[in-house]
């Protein structure tokens, strides 16, 4: 399930949002700028539904995101969804795995006490006789580098994006 | 005229050398299982293996997971079980007396001793990734064994090499201590499994079921401890296709 955050167990001093999010509308957000590292040798992994909802995650995910396992299953994916992510770099990885495809990127995701964490994510569509019954993404430890590439580009998409939503100025 | 037919096992040529005897026990009492003719082949090495699968010699293997996908998806074989609690980690290690301490010590060209084994090669380079080393960037010195990945790193031939932690784990207390881990993976979800070809269609559920029993019989007990297993966990078609997506996702480049 998915809800709103709320300032009991998020880190102070934390900024606040309001992300519009396809399956739940607009969810609060708490976010502190504080990182966790992504542990070395561990691979973080989630399946879920054709629509995104989560139906298995492993004990590196749920150790990462700060929910419990019974939190995750059930809820929609974007339960990790940062406000400084671009929408448009979710749009790609919907794009290509609904036509089949596979997709990879580095993501910045949300952490249950507002933290955050970034990984090298892969997503791949789950074909099973012939038709397609869900998603895997298989999480990585990413390099500093191509973090650090990750801050700059997306920093510029959403720039754009935010522009573009406060409206036409023509 | 019939002749009875030979059915072949195999296993993937990463086993820990000390197992070989248990393979070949294992095989007597797969045998007598499934009462039938069983040889049991143990290839030297991945290449020689996957030319056997491809020409259809195998009947029952005990597969590295990243083989599994090719004997799934192209050749129609069904996970019968997984032993339990034993996964395929890669432990990432240097000499002892090495300067390096960490994996961002590292640094282009760094020379590299590794065997064929592809799933401990993969959990490897993903390792290294993160210190932006990819297969081009590196060294490669390509050894037979993990005895010989340790020899590699002790005379200098090599900084840094991956190996099955098993294996590593398995080194005697000598070689042990001119080693040193930087990094373990902790991935838990990759595993070596056994798979039945459909040449074995007709044996395959009494096969699992004396699998899933064999801690129970005296005998059944001693053909496990040869093979240092605790017991086997069966696997449901979908166990199988999970393992093999978490492989394709981390074979994409
Ligand atoms: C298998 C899979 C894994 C996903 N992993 C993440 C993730 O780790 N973080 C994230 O923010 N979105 C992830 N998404 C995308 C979300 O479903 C969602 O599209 C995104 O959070 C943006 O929310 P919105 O689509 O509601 O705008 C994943 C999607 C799939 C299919």
């Amino acid at each position: 399930m998915l809800n709103d955050m709320n300032e009991s167990g998020v880190l102070a001093p934390y900024r606040e949002y309001n992300q519009p999010l396809f399956q739940y509308g607009v969810r609060h957000l708490l976010v502190n700028d504080t990182e966790v590292p992504y542990p070395d040798g561990k691979l973080i992994v989630s399946r879920t539904d054709t629509l995104g909802i989560i139906t298995h995650c492993n004990q590196s995910f749920v150790a990462m995101s700060g929910y419990t396992q019974a939190e995750l299953i059930g809820a929609p994916h974007s339960i990790l969804r940062h406000p400084d992510m671009p929408s448009i770099a979710f749009k790609g990885l919907w794009d290509d795995v609904q036509a089949g495809n596979i997709w990879h990127g580095y993501v910045k995701n949300l952490r249950k006490d507002g933290a955050f964490y970034w990984v090298y994510a892969t997503v791949i569509p789950n074909v099973r006789n012939g038709g397609v019954v869900g998603y895997t993404s298989v999480r990585r430890k990413p390099s500093r580098a191509k973090i650090q590439a990750a801050i700059t580009l997306y920093q510029t998409l959403k720039t754009q994006e935010n522009a573009h939503w406060e409206g036409p100025q023509s | 005229m019939s002749s009875e037919p030979i059915y072949q096992l195999t296993v993937s040529p990463d086993f820990t050398p000390s197992h070989i005897s248990g393979w070949y026990i294992f095989n007597t009492w797969l045998q007598r299982c499934l009462n039938a003719r069983v040889h049991c082949e143990l290839y030297d090495d991945f290449e020689s293996q996957r030319q056997a699968i491809v020409d259809d010699r195998v009947d029952l293997i005990y597969a590295n997971p990243f083989d599994a996908a090719m004997l799934v998806r192209e050749k129609n074989f069904t996970a019968l079980a997984k032993a339990m609690g034993v996964t395929d980690e890669c432990v990432i290690a240097v000499a002892e007396t090495s300067h390096i301490t960490c994996l961002e010590d590292l640094k282009p060209g760094t020379r590299l001793a590794k065997t064929d084994d592809p799933d401990i090669n993969l959990i490897g380079m993903i390792m290294l990734e993160s210190v932006d080393l990819s297969d081009d960037s590196v060294t490669p010195l390509l050894v037979d064994s993990y005895v010989l990945v340790a020899k590699a790193l002790i005379q200098n031939n090599a900084e840094v090499g991956f190996f099955l932690k098993d294996a590593f784990n398995e080194f005697s207390g000598a070689v042990r201590k001119q080693l040193r881990p930087l990094v373990s993976s902790e991935i838990s979800d990759i595993q070596h499994m056994l798979l039945a070809s459909p040449r074995l269609m007709a044996h395959t559920e009494p096969l699992r079921q004396a699998l899933a029993d064999m801690p129970k019989h005296l005998q059944g007990n001693s053909v496990l401890e040869a093979l240092n297993f605790t017991g086997w966990q069966l696997l449901e078609q979908e166990d199988t296709e999970f393992m093999i997506d978490m492989i394709d996702t981390l074979k994409a480049k």
